[in-house]
């Protein structure tokens, strides 16, 4: 197997492995994993945190840590976490927004300028009929929202993007 | 402008170390102390939406005072727990208004605390810390310069939270305006120390890493004058001191005593 191969076999595990507050939406599908490096059998991942008090970091290398080292050829795996990368809702994948539904939340909207009014749509039901409760929900990237339309309550990625002058 | 790349590039400069590092001690200990201070809150606010919403704000905040005290490990002052929590009160730069007690009584009995001064004080401080992060990410020190424009990116939840507070309690009732004017007022005579950089600014300002002093308050004037009904006349004041100097009140040695005390209970635990 060559590097890159390997690689490929690191970021398929990556995917196996989720976020523990959000069951069933991998870390990679978050976009939180900047970077795969391998030296012989050691690994280094670099990753970004969604947002910077989020407590759940820890875990999310611990749990990391222990996938990649089942590989059979991976004697260690190193986490480095980094905020020269910021993470964005942006780089949540395809497929990871389909799983937030899933979960019962909301993917972030797309192409939002920030300062925007964004429509969130009803993870249940699709309608647009929908209110917001709480901008800030039960972790820091998640907001409270009702829908009207199926009357469920449900919550949503807040958008996090670059507000710096390009 | 020479960009500073590392830690380690930062530490050829004794004058550019100490500078990068009295800043970083002001954001840090800023961030930290109204973190604790909103701490304090849990379970208390007005209702449990803004119980979520208040705690999810102070969760976030000590996360950007864990990524500042982070940055001033690299530096090699030492470890991060320690700065956040051994450090004395001549050793700390927050400004004083930000330690300021929430009120009367103590959080386990009686917490007589003032939801005006919360509203104030946040508002007042997530509008400067948003002129402040602009200005240290566009600054000469890249590691701090990549932090900042990340705080920015969530504390822009913060500062429209508390404007919002801000707005609709001066276009309330008599009492909730008479209240929150009351603490503007006071604000006003506290609030200048916080705004200022302290003696190391002129550093600061000459290596790039932040504006300066004047153009941070007026900044954070522009911003406020906007949403206050009624700008105090008055000029700014610091009448404690300045805490970027190490002047402090004893509401900081009791809050210190709390927020250190699980700490110091076992300083070689892993939390």
């Amino acid at each position: 197997m060559n590097d890159l191969q390997r690689i490929e076999e690191i970021r398929s595990v990556l995917l196996t492995v989720d976020d523990p507050e959000l069951p069933s939406v991998s870390v990679l599908d978050l976009g939180m994993v900047h970077d795969v490096m391998i030296e012989g059998s050691d690994v280094f991942i670099t990753m970004v945190p969604t947002f910077a008090g989020c407590p759940a970091l820890d875990f999310i290398e611990i749990n990391v840590k222990k996938a990649i080292e089942k590989v059979s050829w991976v004697a260690t795996c190193a986490v480095h976490f980094t905020f020269d990368h910021p993470w964005s809702t942006d780089a949540i994948t395809e497929r990871g927004k389909v799983q937030l539904k899933k979960h019962g939340i909301s993917p972030p909207p797309e192409d939002y300028q920030p300062g925007d009014v964004w429509t969130v749509n009803c993870p249940f039901c699709g309608s647009d009929y929908t209110s917001m409760e709480n901008v800030f929900g039960p972790t820091a990237c998640r907001s409270i929202l009702y829908c009207s339309s199926c009357r469920n309550p449900f919550e949503a990625m807040k958008p996090v993007v670059s507000l710096t002058k390009s | 402008m020479t960009v500073i790349e590392t830690a380690e590039q930062a530490k050829q400069d004794a004058s550019y170390l100490k500078a990068i590092t009295e800043l970083l001690y002001q954001l840090a200990d800023d961030d930290f102390i109204i973190s604790f201070r909103g701490s304090e809150w849990l379970g208390l606010a007005p209702h449990i939406e803004e119980d979520v919403a208040f705690s999810s704000i102070t969760q976030n905040t000590m996360g950007h005072a864990v990524m500042y005290y982070g940055l001033l490990e690299e530096l090699g002052v030492g470890k991060a727990d320690a700065l956040a929590h051994e450090r004395g009160p001549e050793q700390r730069r927050n400004g004083i208004y930000l330690e300021k007690r929430n009120g009367e009584g103590s959080y386990l009995e009686e917490p007589y605390y003032d939801w005006a001064l919360a509203v104030v004080r946040n508002y007042f401080y997530e509008a400067l810390k948003k002129v402040k992060l602009e200005a240290v990410s566009d600054g000469s020190y890249k590691p701090l310069a990549n932090v900042a424009k990340k705080a920015l990116m969530e504390q822009t939840y913060h500062l429209a939270h508390w404007k919002m507070w801000m707005n609709q309690l001066q276009h309330a009732t008599d009492d909730a305006r008479e209240r929150i004017q009351q603490r503007v007022e006071e604000a006003w005579s506290e609030f200048e120390d916080v705004l200022e950089l302290g003696r190391f600014g002129p550093d600061m300002v000459m290596h790039k890493l932040i504006s300066s002093e004047e153009y941070l308050k007026e900044a954070w004037l522009k911003e406020v004058s906007v949403v206050l009904v009624n700008t105090p006349s008055t000029p700014l004041g610091k009448k404690y001191g300045s805490g970027r100097n190490g002047d402090h009140t004893t509401d900081l040695e009791q809050a210190s005593q709390i927020f250190a005390e699980v700490y110091n209970s076992d300083k070689s635990a892993v939390w």
